[in-house]
């Protein structure tokens, strides 16, 4: 059963009291809070096993590079792929500018890369960047103006269309929570030979992806919105695809010898894994996959589910509220805003409540200019929240509305 | 300093409550008056990340004294950049120097506003402030 006394009592975090008030954590979407057993992992790694990966002919070192293979073991069984599939990166970001960097040489003048106007900046600079590199040209799949998401027909025409050799887009929009289609779209680009890049930042803890079933090229992931530490994130690739990309980064670790005139590289994912990596991180974000795999996947959806439906029926119940997006196949991501107030203001004195929610245009400035709008207040619900947060926020914040009225 | 700001800044101390306090500052805000959109531009733009507030200081005139004009497009920033201006306008460079910003909010329960992570550009005013006074003072 999804026990969520139980749950909480896991993340510390939670027991704090902020401006006098029981913290209330709904920005999740920035980043995840971390169970206790994620922390202690760090704690333990640097008191017990300190060491470097792949090197020491000693037992600290052993111990050091088996927890960490176990740990992209245990991402890659998560995710339903093969360990050497998956490459640790820095984030997210690194994850898809390791990408544009490795498929820029397949790239000719006026071939096109496909990405949605739900579009993170991490998802569309990089390839804007490659785009003025190679003359690619970066088209975007529009936001439908009355269900404000991707509407899946246009997204086929415009795969018609433009034919594209790259197809990137999120699994889930960290601005308005909208769950895109992607198992569609990934099918429907099949026909184009079309490499399919998903960038699941904001998927992975709430939707816990299969790769086998969603069978894209390529998808990235966070650590640290994936109840992990900050610093680390995931790249998964199929294995030939993956393998054939040239390396990002060169240096140690890497290499299969190196002499003064010529280095081999290692195969993926070591090639792409340059220097010293963060063994901690790594190690520690295997035990927020054990965490995960803790809790029964659909109790959480379920538990996950009723939280966006109460919090969007409260927020529909006041008047002068407009909300965004996709509300129904939504991972719990709910941006709004209040009149003409700025989403500054209120965030600010809902900050004096202990509420955290974030504001601004949440890295996604051309999907906000597609709403008319500057920015928004995000509410971003993770697992470990409660209807009663609901309930007090939804308190608070009529409260903070009333102060600005 | 400003007897003014004296004045304003015993009113916001005494505040019974947080909600009472940002009653006060946002009030303050609407008093303030808006620029007109032309001087709204870029180029005064304070870099601040969720709000914008725009800012214009100089010390041209006969006394060398600041004259700071500026607006925000929210309500909470434009009141704590109307302190801002009862804390630091007529002063001379001397003067501003002598003024630490962190204890006069820190005295008003608002410092956490000086944090540079706010994103509300209150922090980079006073450091601009500083600069300037700074040069002057040469």
């Amino acid at each position: 059963m999804f026990d969520i006394d139980n749950i909480r009592q896991d993340f510390p975090i939670l027991k704090q009291v902020v401006n006098d008030n029981p913290l209330i954590y709904f920005d999740s979407g920035a980043t995840s809070q971390k169970p206790q057993c994620v922390i202690d992992s760090i704690n333990n790694f640097y008191a017990n096993s300190n060491s470097n990966v792949h090197r020491g002919i000693h037992t600290l070192g052993d111990r050091a590079t088996a927890s960490y293979e176990d740990a992209r073991s245990k991402v890659a069984k998560f995710i339903n792929a093969q360990a050497n599939e998956i490459v640790w990166t820095k984030g997210a970001t690194e994850s898809l500018n390791l990408l544009a960097h490795g498929l820029a040489n397949s790239l000719n003048t006026d071939d096109v890369i496909l990405i949605s106007a739900l579009e993170h900046h991490a998802n569309i600079v990089p390839w804007q960047q490659i785009c003025a590199n190679t003359g690619a040209l970066l088209k975007v799949i529009p936001l439908d103006e009355t269900t404000q998401k991707i509407e899946l027909d246009t997204t086929y025409q415009l795969i018609d269309l433009y034919k594209p050799k790259i197809l990137s887009i999120s699994h889930a929009s960290n601005s308005l929570g909208n769950i895109q289609p992607i198992k569609n779209i990934i099918q429907y680009s099949k026909q184009y030979q079309t490499v399919t890049v998903i960038d699941g930042a904001q998927a992975f803890m709430h939707l816990r992806p299969d790769m086998k079933e969603l069978d894209c090229d390529f998808y990235v992931f966070s650590a640290h919105k994936s109840l992990g530490p900050t610093g680390l994130g995931g790249l998964y690739g199929k294995y030939d695809l993956l393998n054939s990309l040239p390396v990002y980064q060169t240096g140690g670790e890497m290499i299969k010898s190196v002499s003064f005139d010529n280095t081999i590289f290692a195969d993926a994912p070591g090639k792409f894994e340059a220097g010293t990596p963060n063994i901690s991180g790594v190690i520690s974000f295997g035990c927020a996959i054990d965490f995960m795999n803790k809790i029964d996947f659909i109790e959480q959806k379920t538990h996950e589910e009723l939280l966006l439906l109460y919090l969007k029926v409260q927020l529909e119940n006041i008047s002068g509220i407009k909300l965004y997006g996709d509300l129904e196949r939504n991972i719990g991501t709910v941006s709004f805003n209040y009149k003409n107030e700025h989403p500054f203001d209120i965030a600010t004195l809902l900050d004096q409540y202990g509420i955290a929610v974030r504001v601004g245009n949440h890295c996604t400035q051309p999907l906000m200019k597609c709403l008319n709008i500057e920015g928004t207040v995000r509410i971003s619900l993770a697992f470990y929240n409660t209807k009663s947060e609901i309930q007090q926020f939804i308190t608070h914040l009529k409260q903070c509305l009333l102060l600005l009225d | 300093m400003n007897d003014s700001y004296i004045n304003l800044k015993n009113k916001i101390k005494k505040a019974g409550s947080w909600q009472e306090k940002y009653r006060e500052i946002m009030l303050l805000g609407k008093k303030l008056p808006s620029l007109p959109s032309e001087l709204k531009v870029e180029s005064a733009l304070v870099n601040g990340c969720e709000s914008n507030v725009w800012l214009y200081i100089n010390f041209k005139n006969e006394e060398s004294k600041l004259r700071i004009s500026a607006d925000s497009d929210t309500r909470i920033v434009k009141g704590l950049v109307s302190i801002i201006i009862y804390l630091y306008s007529d002063l001379t460079a001397s003067q501003i120097l002598s003024i630490d910003a962190n204890n006069e909010f820190d005295d008003m329960s608002l410092l956490k506003h000086l944090s540079p992570s706010r994103g509300n550009g209150i922090k980079a005013i006073v450091n601009e402030i500083y600069n300037q006074a700074k040069l002057m003072n040469k």
